[in-house]
């Protein structure tokens, strides 16, 4: 059985992804993500779910990280340090890289800005990460005896990474967030046919099918290009990592072939370092930047420049990159806050905003926001939202659920009216059953995995020796014995068994006599039933040996004469139990007599 | 035949500059698997090989020579070259290119199955970057590669040795070539003479190839010129596929030692030689035409190829340096003489230094390693077998092991000393259920299996067998062959043995009176003397001798029954 529940973050909603999942008796906790649309308890998920008494550390066998967002790996020092958990954490090179960095400048942001108490520490994200175990894509981790795991390409950010958990013949594929579009510097994630019992697939867009990645690119370089043409300032609220260099190549791009000359600028000092990592993991990008990245790596940028606070306030039109994405906090609300009176300015939000967020308020029509000290902050700047955001839109999931062949289907990370339809897509086009669990809600899903064993290579090769023969149409019946020891299963033939367990076979015959009116000599007796069980055995062996007895198969057949009756004959019809169904059908049908002989 | 051969795994970008030979050219159709680092350096060094012979192109080419009689009389070594007559032309970069498209990219400890038969794994090997050994092994049968491989801490990931226990054969190549030489004392050698050359006004030359051990070399050159006090002395990499090379060495953190891989993750270059590029320490070139020859300022440190010294920008610079002995050539690679490689240039009077840095097994690493990872078979090229030729009282040179090594030759066909008796078979779970099992021995229980096989891909499944099928309404045929009963419906063996007593008594419950019992040698004959029926028993057999009446012979049979077990 496989059961996953939705521990505590991940179900309907995009916030805090954290599911913990149960197969074949290993726990393994996939994601342990924060939520950012709050600040006090509900920011993290709520980890008595796992166990209520005890410790994290014996009950989970591993915990695997699939990227670098903070809705993925947010809770993480929290959940280690500050819960306690002591176990390996697996996630990918890239990931093992950033996360520690995001970490601390989400740290900063709460603690030192927002002044939040009870947070995890930066002594505490350095421990934390001590527990981390990199994986190489497809490498097969043995996490112990039974469990492993496998990681697999998933686009969507720098080292993002899709996880197959496997349990002797039991899997669970959890996708983690991923796209199956190549953009401007990653790959389309990719599985192979790996068949496992469960796909658990973030579903963000689980209606959207988004339309050609080029008509969005146009869509966002003609608004950026416009604005700055009649003199405004564009905002482009942007995570350090991920959608920020694609939308930096393609502005970058833009701007060598227009010929402009419009500051664009990037905020904070992780830029630069946040480039770096793209340029030495360059192989984690897609095809076309890693083939060329010797003449020329995409990642060093001619026209963008490092952001310094005092530019925001600069005269004239520019382009901003400001961290973080959902103007939640930090350097992207402080110039919003800047812009927002001016009509001629524009943010554009190229990514999903969690709820609670300025981001989310903004796109979903508020133009009166209410600020820290009662203030409240008229937007007149224009608000655009460009879906930038990697994630597999409808056709993707479809894409990657028929990669895989899952026997079924879970839904997290999305919105419930959105994924049921997905469902209903799924569950119509696979025929597989699909689930979409509530935060807290447990899912069991019963398998029936088949047993693995060994079989002799003798038995075998008479098997298959015998299915080449061309009567072997019709299925045909292998005869072994199982040995079961410890938990070692082994078939073999029986005799092979008894010679293994130093058991004797015990031979069981039976003799039938069988009386025949018959006045010719037993030779000619003998003669008569060969020729009979010729022609009535076609598929049969039968025989007539020279001592004058007759076989089918294995089945003896004699001819004696008792001495007080010269007209009857007595067929001894000899066989072993092995042999019983023929042995006892020869006896019946000699009994029956023979046919006259021509005369 | 290569068109039989169904998969080439390689170990390290050294052993597969033959590649576009096999696949372009003899029928070759299977599938080679190679980790991306190898792929990508041994693409580099074939592009530096096809690039160096293409730059001389030669206007006629003699064939004549390899005709056996004339070879026989030319000058060593030449004349005790081998199979000359299967000599190639230098591929060209297509061909290259068209090789290498066809290699499928693996991980280490990436699980790939072949055919659904075996699984081969490559596991760091230590050597260079992505560099690997390889399991190949089924369910029963372990086989471990071990080609190319260091215990020493240089830039790449260390070894797996753990991985390779429990192996019933191992294949070991791949050893060190200079077994008497240790890398760590040939560095410092390096190092010295270098300084010693260039203090003097002298120019050093390094015959290398593009790339591996030169980043080893850049690195400690890092660490030394300024403490040597030669930080001012220009290092020149002068290869077509110099900058490649070094651009490359950066990018593949995962595949690096856990030091460089933590300098990835500040982020930084995992090698220092960023750090001389940056500072206009180390400059590198396609070739000493262009740039080169404006940027050129002596005393200088010049790394080029070919190490072979017959060809590549390296002969431009013996010929320019050989004459003053201020000038110092310093040899590192190992896989060439370099006796042999100045032959042609002599008389010189460059100094020549001998420093070969060889990271592969030597014989105590070899017996260290085995010793930990204790194969039941190793296997092994001839030479690894004996001492080598020039040094034939070093006993202590050649593989220790037990059992001993089994030995190959070139061209040779060799049988692996392990007999397969297993292969994996699944259960399927009806079938599993439906199984009885009961317990022979503590710990060891029994049950007979029927069942159908479905074998597909190699993969053997057991499913439970079909159920009898329901007898066919409407009109019965009737004709003798179709009651003939299907042998093929086999009875299970029978084992234990028949205590006469308590049969006797058993008879006697089940209605059978005036019994009698015979005492022969064997056993014992039970007579039922009204049913003429005869009973043989002895230890492992059971005879029933009776009229024909099929049910007073099942009655008996199955009283008989009880008394075993069923196999």
């Amino acid at each position: 059985v496989c059961g996953a529940s939705v521990g505590s973050g991940a179900g309907q909603d995009v916030g805090r992804s954290c599911i913990l999942v149960s197969i074949a008796g290993k726990n393994v906790m996939l994601d342990c993500g924060m939520h950012m649309g709050f600040s006090d308890d509900r920011r993290f998920p709520d980890f008595s779910y796992i166990t209520q008494s005890g410790r994290l550390t014996d009950f989970l066998d591993c915990v695997i990280i699939s990227h670098f967002h903070l809705d993925h790996c947010g809770a993480l020092p929290y959940f280690s340090e500050m819960v306690g958990y002591d176990g390996p954490i697996y996630m990918t090179h890239p990931t093992q890289a950033i996360c520690p960095i995001l970490l601390e400048d989400y740290r900063k942001i709460a603690v030192d800005k927002k002044g939040e108490a009870n947070f995890f520490t930066s002594q505490m994200i350095k421990d934390c990460m001590k527990k981390v175990v990199a994986v190489h894509l497809h490498q097969t981790v043995q996490v112990d005896d039974e469990l492993e795991i496998k990681a697999y390409y998933a686009g969507h950010v720098l080292g993002a990474a899709m996880f197959q958990i496997k349990v002797g013949s039991e899997s669970v594929v959890y996708t983690g967030d991923y796209n199956m579009t190549p953009d401007r510097h990653l790959g389309a994630a990719w599985i192979d046919k790996c068949r496992p019992n469960l796909l658990i697939t973030e579903s963000t867009y689980a209606t959207t099918i988004r339309d050609s990645k080029r008509c969005r690119e146009r869509d966002f370089l003609k608004k950026v290009h416009e604005t700055v043409e009649r003199g405004g300032k564009v905002l482009i609220p942007v995570f350090a990592l991920g959608r920020a260099q694609e939308l930096c190549i393609l502005l970058e791009t833009f701007w060598e072939r227009m010929n402009l000359k419009v500051p664009i600028y990037f905020s904070t000092g992780l830029t630069e370092k946040a480039n770096h990592y793209y340029k030495l993991f360059i192989t984690w990008t897609n095809q076309k930047i890693r083939k060329t990245f010797v003449q020329r790596n995409m990642f060093e940028f001619k026209h963008i420049k490092a952001f310094d606070r005092a530019f925001a306030d600069n005269p004239g039109p520019m382009v901003v990159f400001a961290t973080p994405g959902m103007l939640h906090a930090g350097q992207s609300l402080q110039i919003f806050r800047k812009w927002a009176g001016n009509e001629k300015n524009m943010v554009i939000m190229p990514g999903y905003c969690v709820q609670g967020t300025v981001g989310h308020k903004i796109l979903s029509g508020q133009r009166k926001l209410e600020m820290e000290g009662r203030q409240v902050l008229e937007v007149k700047m224009q608000v655009e939202y460009m879906s930038f955001s990697a994630h597999a839109d409808a056709k993707g999931i479809m894409q990657l659920v028929g990669q895989a062949e899952p026997d079924s289907v879970l839904l997290v990370h999305g919105e419930a009216k959105k994924m049921e339809f997905l469902k209903q897509k799924i569950e119509q086009e696979f025929r597989v059953n699909c689930y979409m669990p509530a935060n807290g809600e447990t899912v069991v899903l019963p398998t029936s995995p088949s047993i693995p064993g060994g079989i002799s290579l003798g038995l075998l090769k008479r098997e298959m020796a015998q299915g080449l023969l061309p009567e072997a149409k019709k299925p045909r019946l292998l005869h072994g014995t199982l040995i079961m020891k410890d938990s070692n299963f082994r078939l073999v033939s029986s005799e092979q068994a008894l010679k293994e367990l130093g058991l004797a076979e015990h031979q069981l015959r039976f003799t039938c006599r069988v009386h025949l009116h018959d006045t010719r000599k037993e030779q000619e007796t003998a003669m008569r039933v060969y020729s009979h069980l010729k022609s009535i055995l076609k598929d049969h062996c039968v025989q007539h040996l020279p001592d004058g007895s007759v076989t089918v198969e294995s089945i003896l057949i004699q001819a004696a004469a008792p001495s007080e009756d010269p007209a009857t004959k007595v067929l001894l019809v000899s066989w072993t139990y092995q042999d019983e169904e023929l042995g006892s059908y020869l006896t019946s049908l000699l009994k029956k007599g023979l046919p006259q002989a021509p005369s | 035949d290569l068109s039989t051969v169904d998969v080439i795994l390689i170990s390290n970008y050294h052993c597969m500059m033959a590649l576009p030979y096999i696949t372009e050219h003899t029928g070759f159709s299977g599938t080679v698997y190679a980790t991306e680092p190898t792929v990508q350096i041994g693409r580099l060094l074939m592009e530096e090989l096809v690039n160096f012979i293409e730059r001389v192109p030669k206007a006629q080419s003699a064939s004549l020579w390899k005709n056996k009689d004339i070879q026989r009389l030319l000058p060593s070594p030449l004349k005790d070259a081998v199979e000359v007559s299967t000599w190639r032309r230098c591929y060209t970069m297509q061909e290259v290119n068209s090789a290498l498209s066809k290699i499928q990219l693996v991980g280490y400890s990436q699980k790939i199955e072949l055919f659904g038969a075996v699984q081969v794994t490559p596991l760091s090997s230590g050597y260079a970057l992505g560099s690997s050994n390889w399991i190949i092994q089924s369910h029963y049968e372990k086989v471990s590669y071990v080609s190319g491989s260091s215990l020493l801490t240089t830039h790449p990931q260390p070894m797996d040795q753990a991985s390779l226990k429990n192996s019933d054969v191992l294949v070991l190549t791949g050893l060190t070539q200079i077994p008497t030489a240790n890398p760590d004392g040939m560095v410092g050698e390096f190092c010295s003479n270098l300084a010693l050359t260039v203090r003097n006004g002298g120019n050093v030359l390094v015959p290398c190839y593009p790339s591996g051990v030169i980043y080893d070399l850049l690195e400690c050159l890092y660490q030394y010129i300024d403490s040597a006090g030669l930080s001012s002395v220009p290092l020149y990499f002068i290869s077509p596929v110099a900058n490649s090379s070094l651009e490359f060495s950066q990018i593949f953190a995962e595949w690096l030692c856990h030091n460089k891989q933590s300098k990835v993750y500040l982020p930084e270059p995992p090698f220092p030689h960023a750090e001389l590029i940056q500072t206009n320490k180390l400059k590198h070139y396609p070739s000493i035409h262009g740039d080169f020859s404006n940027d050129f300022r002596q005393p200088c440190v010049v790394f080029t190829g070919h190490p072979s010294l017959r060809f590549g920008d390296v002969v431009h610079f013996m010929e320019l340096w050989g004459k003053s002995s201020l000038n110092t050539v310093i040899f590192t690679e190992p896989d060439f003489s370099y006796l042999e490689a100045l032959a042609p240039y002599q008389p010189l009077a460059m100094k020549c230094i001998y420093c070969p840095i060889d990271t592969r097994l030597n014989f105590i690493q070899v017996s260290k390693l085995l010793k930990e990872v204790q194969p039941l078979h190793v296997v092994c090229p001839e030479q690894y077998t004996q001492p080598p030729p020039a040094q034939s009282h070093r006993t202590d040179l050649v593989i220790d092991c037990q059992p001993p090594a089994t030995s190959y030759r070139r061209a040779e066909v060799l049988t692996l000393p392990f007999k397969r008796r297993y292969e994996r078979i699944e259960i399927m779970p009806e079938l599993a259920d439906s199984l009885v099992p009961m317990e022979i021995k503590p710990g060891i229980s029994l049950a007979t299996v029927s069942a159908v096989l479905h074998t597909k891909d190699n993969k053997h499944v057991l499913q439970p067998p079909p159920r009898p099928a329901q007898p066919t309404s409407g009109k019965k045929r009737k004709r003798v062959s179709d009651d003939v009963p299907d042998c093929k419906v086999l009875k299970p063996l029978l084992s234990g043995s028949i205590p006469v007593e308590q049969f006797v008594q058993t008879l006697e419950k089940h209605g059978f009176s005036d019994i009698k019992v015979e005492d022969t040698a064997k056993g014992h004959i039970v007579l039922l003397q009204e049913a003429e029926t005869l009973i043989q028993i002895e230890e492992d057999s059971t005879h029933i001798i009776c009229d024909n009446d099929e049910m007073l012979r099942v009655r008996l049979r199955d009283l008989v029954l009880k008394f075993l077990q069923k196999f």
